[in-house]
C-alpha cells in the first residue's frame, strides 16, 4: 500500500500577530513545527506500515515555501520514507480551495492508496484543505478521525470518526481520504540516526511545471482563490470566567441571577 | 569560521531538547529520590537511538558525530545530571574504547549490539586505591591457557548495575609501571562467573545513575577478549578517557543552563520588596554573568567536539572544556539556588539537584587537577 501523509508548517503558537497592513501572519521569529494533527496522521501512518510490514510505504508531502523543507526532514526523521515539498511563486496566495487543488494534482502525480491529513492547522484553523483535496481527487473522505484499523479484506479502513457527543465508526473503500485529530495517535520522536538519514536523502521538489498538465494556472494562487480577506484584526482578550461547581440545580440558577443582577443586567 | 549549527543539528537539537523534557523531566526528581535509573526510560532512549550517536552505521550506531552527542548530553543533562552520565560512560567510555581498538569481529560482536540500543556498557578503570594515580592499580589478568584470569576490585563503576558489557583494566605485567602494565578486557558482567556486582554507592549527586564496586573473584576471560595490545591498556585508557572530558563538559553546560532557566522562571514570578526579583539589578547582573559563562563553556565543548570529529587530537582542548564547564556548572547551580533562597534549597524545585548533581562534574573521568596537570603540561612542554 502507498500511504500519503500531508503535513503543514506553522509557527509553534496560536499567539502569533498579524501584520496590519498585509493582514498575513508574522512569522519572523517564532519557531515552526508541524502541525499537530498532522503528526498525529503520519504516526497513524508509520503504524499502518509496521503492522503490514509488507512494503508499504509513507510518503509526506507539503506545500509551503523553501523553509518547510525542515518539517519533511523531521518527518523522516520520525520515519517516513520519503518527502516531497510542492513549492513554486505560481502557488503563493493560493486560499484554501486553490491549495486543494495543487495538493490533490501532486498527489495525483505521486501517486497513492490512501491519503492521510490533519484536521486543521493551527495557523488558518479552517479545516477545509482535507475534504477539498479528497472532493478534487473524486475519493471517498473520512473528516475527525480519532482511531482507525485496517479492514480485515485489506482494501478498506474502519475509521472512528468524532463527533461533539458522539462517535461514528465507519468502513470505507480504499483509495480514500482521513483526516487526523489529535487524539489519533500521539506521535513518537525522531530517531537519532533517521535524523541523519533524512540530511542524506532526497526531499523531492515539485513545482509548477511539474503539475501543468493537471493544474490550469487560473485555478491556483491569488487569481485562482476564491477566498477574499476583507479585514483581519486580534481579537481583545477577555477577562477569565468564573466558573462554580458542585451546586443543585436551584443554586445554580439562583447563582447566574445574582451575577446578573449584580451586573445591572436584569 | 561559523559559529551556528547547521541544519541538522539544529534538527538534533529540537530531538533532543523534545524527548528530555517530555519523557526525562517529569521523573528526574523521582529517580533521584529512589536513587533508581527507570529502566523503562533506558531501554526508550535506546530505540530512539541515544546510546549509540557518534558510532558508524556500518556497525549499527546512528551514523551522527561527537558534536551530535554532546548536544545530547546537554539537553539530557539540562533536566537530569544522571541521564547524562548513563548514557556518557556507555558512549565514551566503553563504546570508544572498542570502536577505536578492537578488531573487525570485536566490533561485530561486541560493539554492535552495544550502538544499536541492546546493550549497556561500562567501563573498569578507577580502583579503591587507584584514582588520578593509575599506579595504584592492583587487580590483575593471569594467563591461563587460552584465558587470562582476572582478579581485584573496581570501584565507582558507572552503569554497572544493569550493564551488559564492561571495558575493564587488569595489570598483565607486573615488572613494570601500570602505565606499561595494563591491558583492557572486554567482559560480559551478567554471564562470566566470579563477577560480582555491589549494591548502588550511596552519593550525593547522579543518584540515579548506578554506580557499584564490581568485584572479579578468578573470573576467566578468553584471549581474544583482548581489546588492543597486550600490555597497551593504558594508553586506551588515556584515549576513552579524552572522549569522555568532552561529554562530562557537555554535561556541565547542560546542568549550569537547566538550573539558569529554572532560577529564571522562579524569578520572574518572585516578588519580594514589592516587585518580582528581575527588577533588581543584582538579579539582573547575576542572569549576565551566568549566560556568559555557560555560552563560554559551550563554545570550548563544542571547540573539542568538533576538533574530534575532523579527527585532531583532542586531549588538551578536552582538558579545557571540561576544567572550565565543570567550573562553570559548580558555580552556577550554587548562584540559582542563592537567587530562589529558601525555594531553592527546597526539593520541590531542581535547582537543589543540580546543584548536587555539579559537584562530580569536577572530579570524574579526570578531576579539576588532573585537567590542570594535562593542560600546563603540554604548555611547558
Amino acid at each position: 500500500m502507498k500511504i500519503l501523509v500531508c503535513i503543514k508548517q506553522v509557527p509553534d503558537t496560536a499567539e502569533v500577530k498579524l501584520d496590519p497592513k498585509t493582514n498575513t501572519l508574522i512569522r519572523d521569529g517564532v519557531p515552526s513545527i508541524i502541525n499537530r494533527d498532522d503528526k498525529s496522521g503520519l504516526e497513524a501512518a508509520l503504524q499502518i506500515r509496521e503492522k503490514l510490514n509488507d512494503g508499504t510505504t509513507v510518503s509526506v508531502v507539503s506545500m509551503g515555501p523553501p523553509q518547510a523543507d525542515v518539517a519533511l526532514r523531521e518527518a523522516l526523521a520520525m520515519g517516513a520514507d520519503d518527502a516531497y515539498l510542492v513549492s513554486g511563486r505560481e502557488f503563493g496566495g493560493s486560499d484554501t480551495y486553490a491549495t486543494a487543488t495543487i495538493i490533490a494534482a501532486a498527489l495525483k502525480e505521486i501517486g497513492f492508496d490512501l491519503v492521510i491529513t490533519g484536521r486543521q492547522a493551527i495557523d488558518g484553523d479552517t479545516a477545509q484543505v482535507g475534504p477539498q483535496i479528497a472532493e478534487q481527487l473524486h475519493i471517498p473522505q473520512v473528516s475527525y478521525a480519532e482511531d482507525l484499523k485496517l479492514g480485515e479484506d485489506g482494501k478498506s479502513i474502519i475509521v472512528k470518526r468524532q463527533f461533539e457527543d458522539k462517535a461514528h465508526v465507519l468502513k470505507v473503500q480504499l483509495p480514500c481520504l482521513i483526516t487526523a485529530i489529535q487524539e489519533l495517535r500521539e506521535p513518537r520522536y525522531m530517531n537519532v540516526g533517521k535524523l541523519v538519514d533524512a540530511y542524506n536523502s532526497e526531499v523531492k521538489v515539485i513545482g509548477f511545471d511539474d503539475l501543468k498538465d493537471k493544474l490550469n494556472p487560473d485555478w491556483i494562487g491569488i487569481k485562482g482563490s476564491p477566498t477574499n480577506v476583507v479585514k483581519s484584526f486580534t481579537k481583545q482578550a477577555r477577562a477569565a470566567g468564573e466558573v462554580l461547581t458542585d451546586l443543585t440545580p436551584e443554586q445554580a440558577a439562583d447563582a447566574i441571577v445574582a451575577k446578573l443582577v449584580e451586573r445591572h443586567l436584569i | 569560521m561559523d559559529f551556528t549549527l547547521d541544519k541538522p543539528h539544529q534538527l538534533m537539537e529540537t530531538l533532543f531538547r523534545n524527548f528530555a523534557e517530555t519523557e526525562i523531566a517529569p521523573i528526574a526528581k523521582d529517580m533521584d529520590e529512589a536513587e533508581q535509573y527507570d529502566m523503562e526510560l533506558l531501554q526508550k532512549m535506546q530505540r530512539y537511538g541515544f546510546f549509540g550517536i557518534p558510532y558508524s552505521k556500518e556497525y549499527g550506531g546512528q551514523g551522527a558525530d561527537e558534536l551530535a552527542y554532546t548536544q545530547c548530553m546537554e539537553e539530557v543533562s539540562k533536566v537530569d545530571g544522571s541521564t547524562g552520565i548513563t548514557i556518557s560512560v556507555h558512549t565514551s567510555l566503553c563504546c570508544s574504547c572498542i570502536n577505536s581498538y578492537g578488531t573487525e569481529e570485536q566490533k561485530q560482536k561486541f560493539l554492535r549490539p552495544l550502538v544499536d540500543g541492546s546493550k549497556i556498557g561500562c567501563f573498569g578503570l578507577t580502583e579503591p586505591g587507584a584514582g588520578s594515580d593509575v599506579q595504584g592499580a592492583q587487580t590483575v589478568a593471569v594467563e591461563d591457557g587460552d584465558d587470562y584470569v582476572i582478579t581485584g576490585s573496581k570501584i565507582f563503576t558507572t552503569n554497572s548495575g544493569f550493564a551488559d558489557t564492561c571495558v575493564v583494566f587488569a595489570l598483565t605485567d607486573r615488572s613494570v609501571p601500570a602505565s606499561k602494565g595494563l591491558t583492557a578486557f572486554i567482559v560480559d558482567l551478567k554471564e562470566m562467573p566470579g563477577i560480582d556486582i555491589s549494591d548502588n554507592i550511596e552519593r550525593m549527586g547522579i543518584r540515579a545513575a548506578s554506580n557499584c564496586i564490581v568485584s572479579y573473584d578468578n573470573v576467566r576471560v578468553p584471549k581474544d577478549r583482548i581489546l588492543g595490545k597486550l600490555n597497551g591498556g593504558f594508553k586506551i585508557a588515556m584515549n576513552a578517557l579524552n572522549n569522555g572530558r568532552i561529554g562530562i563538559a557537555a554535561q556541565s553546560v547542560g546542568l549550569a543552563q537547566g538550573a539558569l532557566d529554572n532560577a529564571i522562571e522562579y524569578a520572574k514570578e518572585r516578588k519580594q520588596f514589592g516587585k518580582p526579583i528581575t527588577k533588581f539589578q543584582n538579579t539582573q547582573f547575576q542572569i549576565a554573568e551566568m549566560q556568559t559563562k555557560i555560552e563560554a563553556a559551550r563554545m570550548m565543548v563544542r571547540r573539542a567536539a568538533v576538533a574530534a570529529d575532523n579527527g585532531e587530537n583532542i586531549a588538551v582542548k578536552a582538558a579545557e572544556a571540561k576544567l572550565f564547564a565543570s567550573d562553570v556548572a559548580n558555580q552556577v547551580t550554587r548562584y540559582a539556588v542563592q537567587m530562589m533562597g529558601g525555594y531553592g534549597y527546597c526539593r520541590e524545585y531542581p535547582v537543589e539537584r543540580a546543584m548536587r548533581d555539579a559537584k562530580i562534574t569536577e572530579i570524574y573521568e579526570g578531576t579539576s587537577e588532573v585537567m590542570k596537570m594535562i593542560i600546563s603540561g603540554a604548555k611547558l612542554k
